[in-house]
């Protein structure tokens, strides 16, 4: 296990590193920032003391190793737009975006593993072809949409649930069903296609010829190795769905993360915009790396490998 | 009393392939019975049709299959799973892929008797022990906490015999158990088996293609070949005066020493097993068979040709000695 983390650790590091400078040079491409902060109607001596303020008038790689070491050290400088910290603005903001998250893997493997194993288990019969298809539908629904439907449905007509902000947890509950959609068709396919190969194995067989249940033959024989993959890309799964949590948090008018990204890029807030792809980036890099070890864990080939 | 296993006239079809057509055998208490032939003639299918263990779209029909005296034939999967790995166990013959990778030798080895028998851990552990140290593992304690692929080729195997046992069953399954290993673990297996026997009155269908094997455990040999057994005899008997020409057929493959000479060419039957399709008649081996004439598409004679001694070709007395 020390070994696997050995192997895997200077990779993540170096990913980290690149994306650190991407996401510096990123915000430095999209023109003069001390113009676009002052805004269109300022003076030329306003654009240079806004220049000379925030030290853009320092050669670059100057800024960018002053911004690395700062950022190296966990401080992202100050928001332009919020005047304020903005390690702080991302601490205030992760938890909604997290809770999300978290909610909306939750649902998707709340869903897809019993599909998935249904499916497997019923192959080819229409039980499922439809949970194929409905696979299909909702890898083709985009999540705006499906939120605006939502919206309409469960907040407008029916009047079931909150349909902005996050004051209680019901606000929680359409844009997490949202979100498990993005990864509800892929890890069911993923425990069908796992659970078709365990089923057809021979210790499968060797689980029927020990008699032993129904359940215990499905779940503790056939899931525990079909879920070895599944496990694995839940937790890649959780990154994309943490990332791409900015059109949901956008629709729903939650505060989170995602839609502080979106704020600040509307506002030119670069050091808001460096900092939320970075950290964003991070957790994607560290959720890869616990996918690793996740595999190392559940699979006794990989453990003394 | 009627036998342990008792079969009669069993069919298994995968679509449009008749695997096995009208197989009748017994296996007593306390019996081997070897069910031997080519690769492909449907051994394997037997054995798991008795087992009910047929891949998907296998279908299993038959006049008679009784275990211990009960009909077996309309068991649902509920019933036939309270009786596989208690009563009835089976060895096969893959042991490289037939152990769960996920869990311990202990764990699977522990389950079946927690399951069967709703035995304690510790007891299942100390049972687990006991067979592993009978079929010649050294430091079981050790293998226990193993994954199988800590494990090579021929002690996974032994794993598997030794799960097979765990219960003490009335009527094991054996296909090709001592194929992976060597010829010594092999013999010890063997004798294992024999003492089983001996103590408890295992039932025991042994299937193999090495004759050897046959020579030296059976006490009954039926020889099967495209789905049918084509002759059937108590072992001495069949070695003795084989009758049906695939049965002389593959005893002259095998060398006797002493008896074939250095230079002379061993027997061999050329071609190989057909796949038979369903409605097909007559003797599926002559094609193969220097014996072959016109009566051979014809329906065939299933008759007596010494006690206990059954043969099925349309030659009266068989392949003259």
């Amino acid at each position: 296990m020390l070994h696997f983390l050995r192997r895997r650790l200077p990779v993540a590091i170096r990913v980290a590193l690149t994306v650190l400078t991407l996401s510096f040079l990123l915000t430095r491409l999209s023109g003069d920032l001390a113009i676009s902060i002052a805004g269109p109607n300022a003076s030329q001596e306003d654009i240079e003391l806004i220049r000379s303020a925030y030290g853009l008038d320092r050669p670059l790689w100057v800024q960018y190793f002053d911004w690395l070491w700062r950022a190296l050290q966990g401080d992202f400088g100050d928001s332009y737009f919020f005047k304020t910290r903005v390690a702080r603005l991302i601490m205030e903001r992760m938890p909604i975006t997290m809770t999300l998250g978290l909610c909306g893997l939750f649902i998707a493997l709340c869903v897809a593993l019993p599909l998935g194993i249904l499916a497997a288990v019923r192959e080819n019969t229409w039980v499922d072809r439809s949970v194929l298809m409905v696979a299909l539908i909702g890898q083709a629904m985009p999540s705006f949409w499906l939120g605006l439907i939502l919206m309409v449905v469960l907040g407008l007509n029916l009047g079931w649930l909150p349909i902005s902000g996050t004051g209680s947890w019901e606000h929680y509950v359409m844009p997490s069903i949202v979100l498990s959609f993005s990864a509800i068709p892929s890890l069911m396919r993923l425990t069908r296609s796992g659970m078709i190969e365990a089923l057809a194995s021979d210790y499968i067989r060797t689980a029927r010829a020990k008699g032993l249940s129904r359940l215990s033959i499905l779940v503790k024989h056939g899931f525990r190795n079909a879920a070895i993959p599944v496990v694995a890309i839940a937790a890649v799964q959780l990154g994309f769905m943490l990332g791409g949590s900015i059109v949901i948090e956008t629709v729903f008018a939650l505060h989170g993360v995602g839609y502080l990204a979106w704020e600040s890029i509307s506002k030119n807030d670069f050091p808001v915009v460096q900092a939320v792809v970075l950290v964003l980036a991070l957790i994607y890099i560290g959720l890869t790396l616990l996918s690793d070890l996740l595999n190392a864990v559940l699979d006794p080939r990989l453990r003394s490998a | 009393m009627s036998a342990l296993l008792d079969i009669e006239d069993l069919r298994v079809t995968f679509g449009g392939t008749a695997a096995v057509r009208g197989i009748s055998l017994t296996v007593e208490k306390g019996e081997t019975h070897c069910l031997v032939g080519e690769s492909g003639c449907g051994k394997s299918v037997t054995s798991l049709a008795v087992m009910g263990l047929l891949a998907k779209g296998g279908k299993r029909d038959a006049a008679r299959l009784s275990f211990a005296g009960d009909d077996i034939r309309d068991y649902n999967e509920a019933q036939m799973s309270r009786l596989r790995g208690d009563r009835m166990a089976m060895i096969f013959q893959e042991p490289m892929t037939s152990l769960n990778p996920a869990y311990t030798v202990g764990s699977q080895m522990t389950e079946v008797l927690r399951r069967h028998r709703g035995t304690p851990r510790a007891q299942a552990v100390d049972r687990a022990v006991e067979l592993l140290t009978r079929v010649g593992i050294t430091a079981p304690g050790l293998r226990l906490g193993q994954f199988p692929h800590q494990l090579s080729g021929g002690l996974r195997q032994r794993v598997m015999i030794a799960m097979a046992l765990m219960c003490d069953p009335e009527l094991l399954i054996a296909d090709e158990p001592t194929t992976a290993l060597d010829v010594t673990v092999q013999a010890q297996i063997l004798r294992l088996l024999a003492e089983l026997q001996k103590d408890l009155g295992l039932g025991i269908l042994l299937i193999t293609h090495d004759l050897g094997i046959v020579a030296r455990v059976a006490d009954r040999v039926s020889v099967m070949y495209a789905g049918e057994v084509v002759e059937s005899a108590p072992t001495a008997e069949l070695f003795r005066a084989p009758r049906h020409p695939y049965t002389r057929g593959l005893l002259s493959c095998v060398p006797v020493p002493g008896k074939v000479k250095r230079d002379e060419p061993l027997g061999s039957i050329p071609g190989v097993v057909p796949r038979i399709p369903p409605g097909f008649t007559g003797c599926a081996f002559r094609d193969r068979c220097s014996f072959a004439e016109a009566a051979c598409a014809g329906t065939l004679p299933r008759r007596n040709v010494g006690p206990a001694h059954e043969m099925l070709c349309v030659l009266p007395e068989g392949v003259p000695a």
